[in-house]
């Protein structure tokens, strides 16, 4: 409405001005945009930073490390599992029909079992408790700041980032790869069930493909990822949270709330992706 | 007369391009209870939360016992904002715990008292205020006035030297005011705390504190005891305590009660 009103005035002076004016424009919202993005940058880091050291400040907080282990882990068992089951059948099933034209089906153990161990267990693992225990960090964690629940911590002299990030934290490095694991062999159960007692593979010739040919490196660079993406949804999902109220531009209260809440899903989910690729481009 | 505890000098706060504190000056003494009244979005929670810590001022200073609050060291401000206490206007009361795990909260984080301790310390609070057999329930399923009452109890588990009360009886009924009013000055007698009450409970505050400050487009424009400020010369604070705006002529004005027999 603005660039109209310029616009409509100027209309019969000077047209070079008004270019001149709306580059300027652009120049500064670009500028604007990296400062915004370099301030978020240093702030999630500082975050990260803080609450880390905090896990180490005493008092330990064994509770609610266990607390939140028993949210983010124990409550995630069974999305994990029925994930991890039918992303194996699935495999089991797409891996079969592929592999029979090649007349190798009986390499389909190996096919499963890598793709689970190295790929698929460490991501849609992170991705659904993301989806499950990082959503309900970024809301809870939102509604304590919109509510004044996190000012109150702040006047108790109660560090709010020890407080509500670094036990988070502590529990999804215990959880996450905890989780990975039991993904990994309910998916590879589920290849199972599919490759050898739907498509009749033979069953130890299955078993057999599958530990033949895991390798240590691959379990431990699945496990690292693990432990990686742990640090990635929890920093943002608690970030997003502890921040609704300077990352919301059109909303507070409630849609601030869930504005931060779908943020830092998507974010997450993309980031675990973007350093998914990194770390295997470094494994292989 | 002695040195305030908390005086605050020419503080001057702003929102973007929203001035809300321009320059206050006030002084807290020890022991005593202090009312800030003025109208809404006058800047009296900022105000507040600038002696909390929860905000910082742009200009100005906060001096404790004399001495510039950002020139302490950190240890020093550590144990200065330990010994004051926050009531909010909303309560702010962690709703993901229980009546109990919010009261002692404060004891439980900062302090080492034994869990023994902690559980007798709230039980004497919460048998205080009249809280009853309330410990498990949550802050959601409890009454506006019992919410009210179990945030008093946390800003008072503590023990602090300085309590801030931001509006304490914004929702509740007048004999629930009342007995929050008396509960403020009970206490402040028993434990001898300083408080700060931030209200609009005109005049019942008159009688709850020992001195009274109006705070006006940013500045504390009347400073002194009850008897000052019902005899003040001043339109803006008459017209506040009446209830009017500035250059109405009031109610009170228009009616006297001897016209009615006139």
């Amino acid at each position: 409405m603005l660039d109209n009103l310029i616009l409509g005035n100027l209309c019969f002076t000077d047209k070079s001005y008004i270019k001149r004016l709306m580059g300027t424009k652009y120049i500064e919202k670009i500028g604007g945009s990296t400062l915004s993005a370099t301030e978020s940058i240093g702030r999630i880091v500082l975050f990260f930073i803080s609450g880390v050291v905090s896990i180490f400040v005493r008092p330990f907080q064994f509770d609610k490390v266990l607390d939140h282990t028993w949210f983010i882990g124990a409550k995630s068992l069974f999305v994990i599992v029925l994930t991890g089951l039918f992303t194996g059948m699935v495999l089991g099933l797409q891996g079969y029909y592929t592999l029979v034209t090649f007349g190798s089906e009986a390499a389909l153990g190996s096919a499963v079992s890598l793709t689970i161990i190295r790929e698929l267990g460490p991501v849609l693992c992170a991705i659904m408790i993301t989806a499950r225990a990082g959503s309900a960090m970024a809301a809870e964690i939102g509604v304590m700041r919109i509510s004044e629940q996190i000012d109150a911590l702040k006047t108790m002299q109660i560090d709010p980032i020890r407080f509500l990030f670094s036990p988070r934290i502590v529990a999804a490095l215990i959880s996450f790869p905890l989780l990975t694991a039991i993904f990994d062999v309910v998916g590879i159960f589920g290849g199972y069930l599919t490759g050898s007692l739907m498509m009749g593979i033979n069953k130890s010739v299955y078993m057999d493909k599958v530990i033949s040919s895991v390798q240590t490196v691959d379990i431990a660079g699945g496990f690292f990822k693990s432990f990686v993406f742990a640090i990635v949804v929890t920093t943002i999902c608690c970030y997003r949270g502890y921040y609704t109220h300077l990352t919301t531009e059109k909303g507070y209260g409630a849609k601030g709330v869930s504005m931060a809440t779908t943020n830092s899903v998507v974010q997450s989910c993309i980031f675990i992706l973007i350093v998914d690729y990194i770390i295997t481009y470094f494994l292989v | 007369m002695t040195s305030p505890l908390i005086q605050l000098v020419d503080v001057k706060k702003s929102f973007g391009a929203h001035q809300v504190l321009t320059g206050v000056n006030l002084s807290i003494h020890k022991g005593e209870i202090l009312a800030v009244i003025g109208k809404s979005g006058t800047g009296k929670s900022v105000l507040l939360k600038h002696i909390i810590g929860l905000i910082h001022q742009d200009s100005g200073e906060i001096l404790i016992q004399g001495k510039p609050l950002h020139k302490m060291s950190e240890k020093k401000s550590f144990l200065f904002r330990e010994e004051l206490s926050y009531m909010f206007q909303e309560n702010a009361l962690f709703d993901s715990m229980n009546v109990f795990e919010n009261i002692g909260l404060p004891l439980a984080e900062r302090s080492q008292y034994t869990k023994f301790i902690i559980e007798e310390k709230v039980k004497t609070r919460m048998e205080q205020l009249g809280l009853g057999p309330i410990g498990e329930k949550f802050p959601a399923q409890l009454s506006g006035g019992m919410r009210k009452r179990v945030a008093l109890a946390r800003a008072l588990v503590t023990d602090p030297k300085v309590v801030l009360f931001d509006e304490p009886t914004t929702g509740l009924d007048p004999v629930r005011k009342k007995k929050v009013h008396s509960m403020i000055e009970e206490y402040q007698k028993q434990f001898g705390f300083t408080a700060v009450i931030v209200s609009h409970d005109i005049p019942e505050i008159f009688d709850v504190a020992q001195h009274i400050a109006m705070l006006d487009e940013g500045k504390i424009i009347f400073e002194g005891s009850k008897d000052d400020i019902l005899d003040a010369h001043n339109d803006t604070v008459n017209a506040f305590i009446r209830g009017d705006e500035i250059g109405n002529s009031s109610y009170t004005d228009k009616y006297q009660p001897e016209d009615k027999y006139e």
